[in-house]
C-alpha cells in the first residue's frame, strides 16, 4: 500500500474539481445531486465521468436538494454507496434529511461548498450553512485548500462507513476562495483509492429482499431516547475512527491528518483559531509575526463534527489568549458558533487563556493579512494585560462602520 | 486482515443483535437506526380488544367467496387452501365490513355485541 | 383471479397494525401487493399508513420497507430504484424486484408533488400509489387540495358563513397522465378487481406508474365502519370517482355507472356533508352535480365515449 506515495500525479486543480476527481475514484453506486453555485461544477464533471463511462455511478439528476438528499438516503439505505453535494441554501432544503440521513445510520459521503445563507441572497463565501447545520447528527470535516478537500473526501468514506460509526458526512470548502482557485493536487492512483475504501457494507440493505425489515419506523416515548442514545454513541466513537483512518491515510499518502493543525504552538503565548481557508493567510501571517519576534501561533480546526474539546483544551491550555475566527454568527449575541464550542471546551481547562470572538467575512467579504494581523494584536493586547480597556468579547472584523 | 473483511466482521456486530426487540432493552441492545430487522413482527399485537362487536360466521352459510377475506382491513379472516377457516380475533377490530360485505342472500357473518360472550370467556378463564 | 385462489398467496401486510377498525387503506394495501410476483421494496410517506403499520418494535410490513419522511417517498423510491439498476447493472443482484412508493393525499397531491413528479419524469420504474382519503387524517381532518368541495374538515369547518372546503379537489389523476408516463390509473379499493387488474399493469409498466386509489377515512368522512367499502362504492357510483386509466396517452374508461347516482346520495352517507343538506345550502349541492356532470362528460370525450 505505502507504494501508493511513490506514484501520485500532480495535478493543477480547482477544489471543485479537485472534488470531483475524488468523487470519480470513490466511484459510488449512486448520485443524487442538483446543481447550485459554487457547487455546480462537481455535479457537471461527475455528469461528465457518469457519461464517459468513467464510473459506475447510477446519476440521478433529482429536481431538488430535498430530494437529492431524499434519493441518497434511499440508495444507501438499499445497499449503495451513495454522494449528493451542495451549497448554502441547498443545504438549508435538505435540512430536514441531514437529521434524518443521521438518525438512520447512512454513511452518505457529502462535499459541502459553503456559501452564505439568504437573506440578502450571496454567493460568495461563508459557513453559516454548515454551521447551522452543526447539529444535525452529520460528522463535519472543513478543509483548508483543495488538497485537504481531496483527502479528506477519501478518508470520509471510510469513516463514515466505519461499523462503528455509520453516520453521514459532510465534507466542506470555502466557497469560490477554494473551489475556484486553481492549486496543485497530488492525486492518489485511482486503484489505490479504492483498495483504501473498500467494500460498502450496510448493516440492514433494503434490496436483500429475503430479509424482511423496517427502516425508519414510528419509535415513541419507549425507545426514540435509547435510539437516539445510541447515535450520540456513535458520534464518541467516531474520534477514534477518524484518528485510525487518518494514520492509514497517511501510509498511503504521506499527508497526515487530525482533529486539527496546530501552526507554530510549541512556545505560542497566543493564538488565533479559524476554519477552512483563512488558515492559509493566517499561516502567513503567523510567519510574519514569527519573524517580528511574535510568540503567535495559529490552530486550524478540521473536524468540527464530533467536537474535539477535549483534545482542544489541553493545547490551547498555558496560553494567556486565543482569537476565534467566526465566518458565521448564530444570532443569539453570544458569538459565533467555533467561539461557543472553544469556549464551552475550555471550561473544565486547569489555564483557561481569555477568548476573544471575531466574526469576519460574511458573505465572502475578503479578509486579508492586515486584518487579521489586526486579530493577532488585539488578541496580544489581551494576552499581556495591555489592552487599554477590555472591549467587547465578540468583535466584528471588517465590517464597515 | 484485509479492510473488507474486517469490515464484514464488525457489521456482523450489528446483524448478531437479537431481532427479537424486548420491551426493557438498553439502547446497547437495539439494532441502529431505529431498524425494525424482521418483517410483519405487528403480527404479534393482539388489536381484538378493540372490539365492541364480534363477527359470527356460519360454516353452513358460506359460499366461500372470500369478499370478507378480502375487505376485512385486519387481515382477521383465516384462509387455508382457498377455504375460509373462520375468524381470527386476535386481530379483529370489530368493523363489522366482512358481515356487510358478505353476499346479502348469503348472510354467513352476524354481527353480535361483545357482551354476548362474557359468559364463555368466564367459563374459559374459569 | 378468483379470490379464494388470491387468497392462497402468502400476504406481505400483516394484521395486528393499529389503523382505526374500518380503515380503509389497509384494504388498498392488500389488493395491491396481492398483485404483486416479484419480491417488493416498499416506501411510505409520512401518514396514517406508516404511523399506524409500523409502531416500533411492531412492523404490519413482511417485506423491505423504509419511511425517511413526508413529502418525499418518491424521491426515496428514486434512490432505492437508482441502488437497484446501478447493483443489477454491476451484477451484484440479480433478481427481479418491485418497487412500490404509497402516501396519502397530503403526501401526494400537495406537500409531495414536487418529488413525485420529478420522480415520474425521471422515468423510474417504480409504482406510486396514492391512498387517497380526501384529507389530512393522521393530523385530524384537515382538508388537502383532494378534499371535496363542500366537505367539513378542521380547516374548512362548515360553520354560518362557510358550507366547508371552498375548492373543488383537483385532478392530480389527470396532471399524472400529462407526465406522459407508461401508466396512469384512477381506482377504488371498492372494485378489488379493477384495481387489482390495474395494479399488474402497473407492475408490468415499462417504466413509472401512477396509481390514484380511493381509500375511505371512515373517521374524517364520519361514516359507520361497517360502510367502508359502500361509500367508496358510492363514489363510483356517482360518479364522483370514476373509475379509468390512460396507457400510453390513451384514456380509457374502466367502469361506466348504468344510472349514475346522485352526488346527494353518496353525500348523505358521510357526516362531513351533512350540513350540505340544510335548506340554506341546496343551491351548493346542485353546483356540486353539476360540476360533477360537466367533470364526468369531459371523462367521456377523453375516452372516447359516448355520453348518454
Ligand atoms: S369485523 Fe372488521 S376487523 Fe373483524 S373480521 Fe370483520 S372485517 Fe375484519
Ligand atoms: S363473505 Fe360471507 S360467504 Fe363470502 S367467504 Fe366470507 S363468510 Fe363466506
Amino acid at each position: 500500500m505505502a507504494v501508493a506515495v511513490e506514484i501520485q500525479k500532480t495535478a493543477a486543480l480547482t477544489g471543485n474539481e479537485a472534488a470531483a476527481q475524488a468523487m470519480r475514484q470513490i466511484n459510488p453506486d449512486v448520485v443524487a445531486a442538483y446543481p447550485i453555485t459554487p457547487q455546480t461544477e462537481i455535479v457537471q464533471l461527475f455528469s461528465t465521468f457518469v457519461s464517459d463511462g468513467l464510473v459506475k455511478t447510477e446519476f440521478v439528476a433529482v429536481e431538488s436538494e430535498h430530494s437529492a438528499m431524499s434519493a441518497t438516503v434511499g440508495a444507501a439505505a438499499a445497499g449503495a454507496r451513495s454522494m449528493t453535494a451542495t451549497s448554502s441554501q441547498g443545504l438549508a432544503l435538505m435540512w430536514e434529511m441531514l437529521y434524518v440521513a443521521a438518525g438512520m445510520r447512512v454513511p452518505i459521503v457529502m462535499p459541502m461548498v459553503n456559501r452564505a445563507l439568504s437573506s440578502p441572497i450571496n454567493i460568495h463565501c461563508d459557513h453559516s450553512d454548515s454551521m447551522g447545520a452543526r447539529d444535525s447528527g452529520w460528522l463535519q470535516i472543513y478543509s483548508e485548500n483543495s488538497q485537504e478537500m481531496y483527502d479528506n473526501l477519501i478518508q470520509a468514506v471510510r469513516i463514515a462507513e466505519h461499523p462503528n460509526v455509520l453516520l453521514p458526512i459532510m465534507v466542506t470548502m470555502d466557497g469560490f476562495i477554494i473551489s475556484h482557485g486553481m492549486e496543485n493536487v497530488e492525486l492518489l492512483p485511482d486503484q489505490a483509492v479504492k483498495d483504501f475504501i473498500g467494500e460498502y457494507h450496510f448493516p440492514y440493505p433494503l434490496l436483500d429482499v429475503e430479509q424482511a425489515k423496517t427502516l425508519g419506523p414510528l419509535t415513541l416515548q419507549d425507545f426514540y431516547f435509547e435510539h437516539k442514545r445510541e447515535q450520540a454513541e456513535a458520534m464518541y466513537r467516531s474520534k477514534e475512527v477518524i484518528l485510525a483512518v487518518a494514520e492509514e491515510y497517511a501510509a498511503i499518502s504521506g499527508r497526515k491528518y487530525g482533529f486539527f493543525e496546530t501552526y507554530k504552538m510549541e512556545d505560542a503565548e497566543y493564538a488565533v483559531i479559524v476554519l477552512g481557508s483563512t488558515a492559509g493567510t493566517a499561516k502567513y501571517v503567523v510567519d510574519q509575526l514569527r519573524q517580528a519576534g511574535e510568540k503567535s501561533g495559529l490552530v486550524k480546526i478540521r473536524v468540527f463534527r464530533p467536537f474535539p474539546g477535549q483534545e482542544l483544551s489541553e493545547a490551547l491550555s498555558g496560553l494567556k489568549a486565543v482569537g476565534i475566527m467566526d465566518r458565521a454568527d448564530t444570532f443569539s449575541t453570544q458569538g459565533g458558533p467555533l467561539y461557543l464550542e472553544i469556549k464551552a471546551a475550555l471550561y473544565h481547562a486547569a489555564n483557561q487563556p481569555q477568548c476573544i470572538n471575531y466574526i469576519y467575512g460574511l458573505g465572502g467579504r475578503d479578509i486579508d493579512p492586515p486584518l487579521i494581523r489586526q486579530a493577532f494584536m488585539e488578541v496580544k493586547d489581551l494576552a499581556s494585560g495591555s489592552a487599554a480597556e477590555a472591549g467587547p468579547t465578540v468583535r466584528y472584523l471588517g465590517v464597515r462602520e | 486482515m484485509t479492510l473488507s473483511s474486517q469490515t464484514k466482521n464488525l457489521l456482523k456486530v450489528h446483524q448478531d443483535v437479537d431481532p427479537d426487540i424486548k420491551p426493557n432493552a438498553g439502547w446497547r441492545d437495539l439494532p441502529i437506526g431505529g431498524v425494525i430487522p424482521q418483517g410483519g413482527t405487528a403480527s404479534q399485537f393482539a388489536t381484538g380488544d378493540w372490539r365492541t362487536i364480534r363477527p359470527v360466521w356460519s360454516k353452513e352459510k358460506c359460499i366461500n367467496c372470500h369478499r370478507c377475506w378480502l375487505y376485512c382491513p385486519d387481515m382477521a379472516w383465516i384462509s387455508e387452501d382457498g377455504k375460509i377457516q373462520g375468524v381470527d380475533l386476535t386481530y379483529c377490530k370489530g368493523c363489522g365490513i366482512c358481515a356487510n360485505v358478505c353476499p346479502t342472500k348469503v348472510h354467513a357473518i352476524e354481527m353480535h355485541p361483545e357482551d354476548d360472550f362474557k359468559d364463555d370467556e368466564a367459563v374459559k378463564e374459569g | 383471479m378468483a379470490l379464494p385462489d388470491l387468497a392462497k398467496k402468502p400476504q406481505r401486510f400483516t394484521g395486528g397494525h393499529r389503523a382505526c377498525a374500518g380503515c380503509g387503506f389497509p384494504i388498498t394495501i392488500k389488493i395491491i401487493l396481492q398483485a404483486a410476483e416479484n419480491p417488493v421494496v416498499v416506501g411510505c410517506a409520512t401518514g396514517c399508513m406508516e404511523v399506524t403499520s409500523t409502531i416500533y418494535p411492531y412492523t404490519a410490513w413482511r417485506c423491505s420497507f423504509i419511511h425517511t419522511a413526508f413529502e418525499n417517498v418518491a424521491a426515496t423510491m428514486s434512490g432505492v430504484e437508482a441502488a437497484y439498476r446501478s447493483l443489477r447493472r454491476q451484477g451484484k443482484i440479480n433478481q427481479d424486484i418491485t418497487f412500490i412508493a404509497f402516501g396519502g393525499d397530503g403526501g401526494t397531491y400537495d406537500i409531495g408533488l414536487q418529488s413525485l413528479s420529478g420522480a415520474m419524469e425521471r422515468g423510474h420504474k417504480l409504482v406510486y400509489v396514492c391512498y387517497n382519503n380526501q384529507g389530512y387524517m393522521n393530523t385530524g381532518i384537515q382538508r388537502s387540495s383532494a378534499t371535496p368541495r363542500g366537505a367539513n374538515t378542521t380547516t374548512t369547518p362548515a360553520g354560518t358563513q362557510l358550507p366547508g372546503k371552498p375548492q373543488y379537489p383537483k385532478n392530480l389523476t389527470a396532471i399524472m397522465a400529462a407526465h406522459d408516463i407508461p401508466y396512469v390509473a384512477q381506482a377504488s379499493m371498492s372494485h378489488w378487481n379493477d384495481l387489482y387488474r390495474k395494479a399488474k399493469k402497473a407492475f408490468a409498466a415499462e417504466g413509472p406508474a401512477f396509481l390514484n386509489v380511493l381509500s375511505t377515512c371512515r373517521l374524517g368522512w364520519a361514516t359507520a365502519p361497517e360502510d367502508t367499502v359502500d361509500v367508496a362504492e358510492g363514489a363510483v357510483q356517482c360518479n364522483v370517482w370514476p373509475l379509468f386509466e390512460v396507457e400510453k396517452g390513451n384514456w380509457k374508461l374502466s367502469f361506466k355507472p348504468k344510472k349514475p347516482l346522485p352526488v346527494a346520495d353518496w353525500m348523505k352517507q358521510q357526516g362531513r356533508f351533512k350540513h350540505l343538506f340544510r335548506s340554506d345550502n341546496s343551491q351548493l349541492l346542485e353546483t356540486i352535480q353539476q360540476q360533477v356532470d360537466e367533470d364526468w362528460q369531459r371523462l367521456l370525450e377523453l375516452c372516447g365515449v359516448n355520453g348518454e
